[in-house]
């Protein structure tokens, strides 16, 4: 409400407060992570960090294969990245930008998958999996990802606001092919917003939790959040030990997200906008 | 750009200067008339695909699956019609999931929504340092369901959690959190919440900004309260982001299931979300049920009526939202 008077003292107040409550957990589990296990014991719980986080991290690499699982994650997410980037590119090209017949209808059908608990058909698709031969293999997490109707979504929206439609009508009448309009005149265009699409892409890979933990094997092809269930599924509950290995898993998508917050909230409330 | 260049040079001599050409090039004509046809549904072709294959035909088969005695490893044992379903209807962890499963939806959902409505209407107030705020509130977001998890079966710890520690300041004794169907539906929704508020901020906030000015401005020169302006303004502009939020806080919260199966650590193993089943969900009995003891078809009954309730309940949803929405 832009009209009314500026925010006061008070506004400022409440905000910081929520903000410290969306930091304070993961401020928490450092603070957790570097302190030893018996600690966590005392009366009064620790708000300063310890001096154990190496040791504690050291513990993380000894109780599961964290570097495998980091490898893997790694794999996956940028596969899965990558991908989607550019099928997402090319049929979002197709959508915003070439005429065809049905192609309005189809869009919609694209937004309404978005909508189907897709994760309720686990079963026959684990028998599937099993059938192709692909449990406890990263293909049976990579290949159902490949595209997603949120990156046709999304590259639909950025071709539809930056690629001028008079230039690919010239490229046509010029003689060019569909594939080389898209590849030299439409994806130049779109490449910043393809770019956050993909980090964005990258973090929901790296976070995914339920199919991963079905159909790889904890012990031998874990994901880095397969990895965690697995610190945290041991004898007794060592705190220590489970929030250094979450620290670790979230450092790589805090990462992503300091250098592109800007884009994400961006995207994200443009997508509320026309979504 | 070699395109635009191309375009550039053959835009400029125009057909004055040029002699007409002799249309001979007609199997490359036909091929660009192919290429202009068929390109297009090439190029979507992948996003069908992918989703047919391992989206929408495990879903269906799932319905398939539910009337067979199927095991997970030895498959089909045979047809046996509904059995499994007449079985769930009399199965009692199957309503204890159920109950559990709307109890968590309901606690998460609603406050989480309107919490999510205030925080935006405060965001949407000409703040200084805009960036930093928003980015601030989607940051938990951002962070994968099985680390808040682990911090948050920390922090609701018995005997030294930080949770208890806080209460304890103020007089209240410890709560035993894993132990008490509503203590624990709470601290799971509060997890739930702490993760997605922010982002339905951001989804009202993109929708609030839409809004035009002027309609607040006659609205002061009537002097309508800020908090009159809100709900008799605000709210009902921007119905359709509300109505998009329920219907997906819906369709994922009765989906719920890393955060309450990793809020036990000691028994994630088991997945029977406590030691009585306190906070165990349909998805948490679904997987247990097909992934546990290996009953793909009791499994697959499970998650096909659960499929049901996310229709029924998000349409229920989807019609609720849209009447309050209209009000005021």
């Amino acid at each position: 409400m832009g009209v009314t008077k500026r925010p006061g003292f008070l506004l400022y107040g409440v905000l910081t407060a929520i903000l410290a409550a969306s930091v304070f957990p993961l401020y928490f589990s450092f603070v957790v992570a570097s302190k030893d296990n018996s600690v966590l014991g005392d009366a009064t719980p620790p708000l300063l960090p310890g001096g154990n986080l190496v040791a504690n991290i050291t513990r993380v690499f000894d109780t599961v294969d964290f570097w495998l699982a980091m490898q893997n994650s790694l794999i996956v997410s940028t596969t899965v990245a990558l991908s989607n980037v550019v099928l997402g590119s090319l049929a979002g090209f197709a959508f915003a930008r070439l005429r065809f017949r049905g192609r309005d209808a189809l869009f919609l059908i694209v937004v309404g998958t978005s909508m189907v608990p897709t994760q309720l058909g686990v079963i026959p698709l684990y028998m599937l999996m099993s059938d192709l031969d692909w449990y406890g293999t990263l293909q049976a997490v990579i290949v159902p990802a490949l595209i997603g109707s949120f990156a046709v979504f999304w590259m639909r929206q950025a071709c539809e606001e930056t690629v001028p439609h008079e230039l690919i009508e010239a490229a046509r009448v010029d003689g060019c092919s569909v594939l080389r309009t898209f590849w030299h005149v439409a994806f130049p265009a779109v490449r910043p917003q393809a770019a956050v699409m993909g980090m964005f892409t990258f973090m929901t890979a790296w976070n995914d939790f339920f199919w991963p933990l079905i159909v790889l094997d904890p012990n031998d092809s874990p994901t880095v959040q397969v990895a965690l269930s697995a610190l945290a599924s041991g004898y007794y509950t060592d705190y220590s030990l489970m929030l250094a290995g979450a620290s670790l898993a979230v450092l790589p998508v805090i990462g992503l997200f300091v250098l592109l917050s800007r884009q994400i909230v961006g995207g994200i409330m443009q997508g509320a906008l026309k979504g | 750009m070699t395109v635009l260049r191309n375009h550039t040079e053959a835009a400029v001599p125009a057909a004055s200067v040029v002699p007409p050409e002799p249309p001979k090039r007609t199997w490359r004509d036909a091929l660009g008339r192919w290429d202009g046809k068929y390109t297009p549904y090439l190029i979507i072709a992948p996003f069908f695909l992918i989703f047919g294959v391992f989206g929408l035909y495990p879903l269906l088969f799932t319905a398939w699956v539910s009337l067979h005695d199927w095991e997970l490893i030895d498959g089909d044992q045979g047809f046996v019609g509904l059995a499994n379903y007449t079985q769930l209807l009399s199965d009692s962890h199957f309503w204890n999931a159920l109950f559990n499963t709307l109890s968590l939806f309901v606690l998460s959902t609603v406050p989480q929504l309107l919490a999510a409505l205030g925080l935006a209407a405060m965001l949407d107030r000409g703040l200084r340092a805009k960036a930093f705020w928003r980015a601030g509130v989607l940051l938990p977001n951002i962070i994968s369901v099985a680390a808040v998890a682990l911090v948050f079966a920390q922090l609701y710890g018995r005997d030294f959690g930080m949770v208890n520690y806080v209460l304890g300041l103020v007089g209240i004794d410890p709560v035993d959190w894993r132990a008490e169907t509503w203590a624990s539906h709470l601290a799971i929704s509060s997890m739930v919440m702490w993760r997605w508020t922010g982002y339905n901020a951001l989804l009202y906030l993109a929708a609030m900004q839409s809004v035009p000015k002027d309609m607040y401005e006659s609205a002061m020169l009537d002097g309508a309260s800020r908090w009159r302006m809100f709900w008799a303004i605000t709210v009902p502009s921007i119905r359709p982001t509300i109505l998009f939020t329920v219907v997906t806080s819906t369709i994922f919260g009765l989906q719920l299931f890393a955060e309450p199966q990793l809020f036990d650590p000691g028994g994630t193993a088991l997945g029977t979300g406590g030691a009585d089943r306190q906070f165990q969900t349909l998805v948490m009995y679904l997987y247990e049920k097909g992934f546990r003891l290996f009953d793909a078809g009791y499994s697959a009954a499970i998650a096909w009526m659960l499929f049901l309730l996310v229709l029924v309940v998000a349409l229920v949803n989807f019609r609720l939202a849209r009447r309050i929405a209209s009000k005021g």
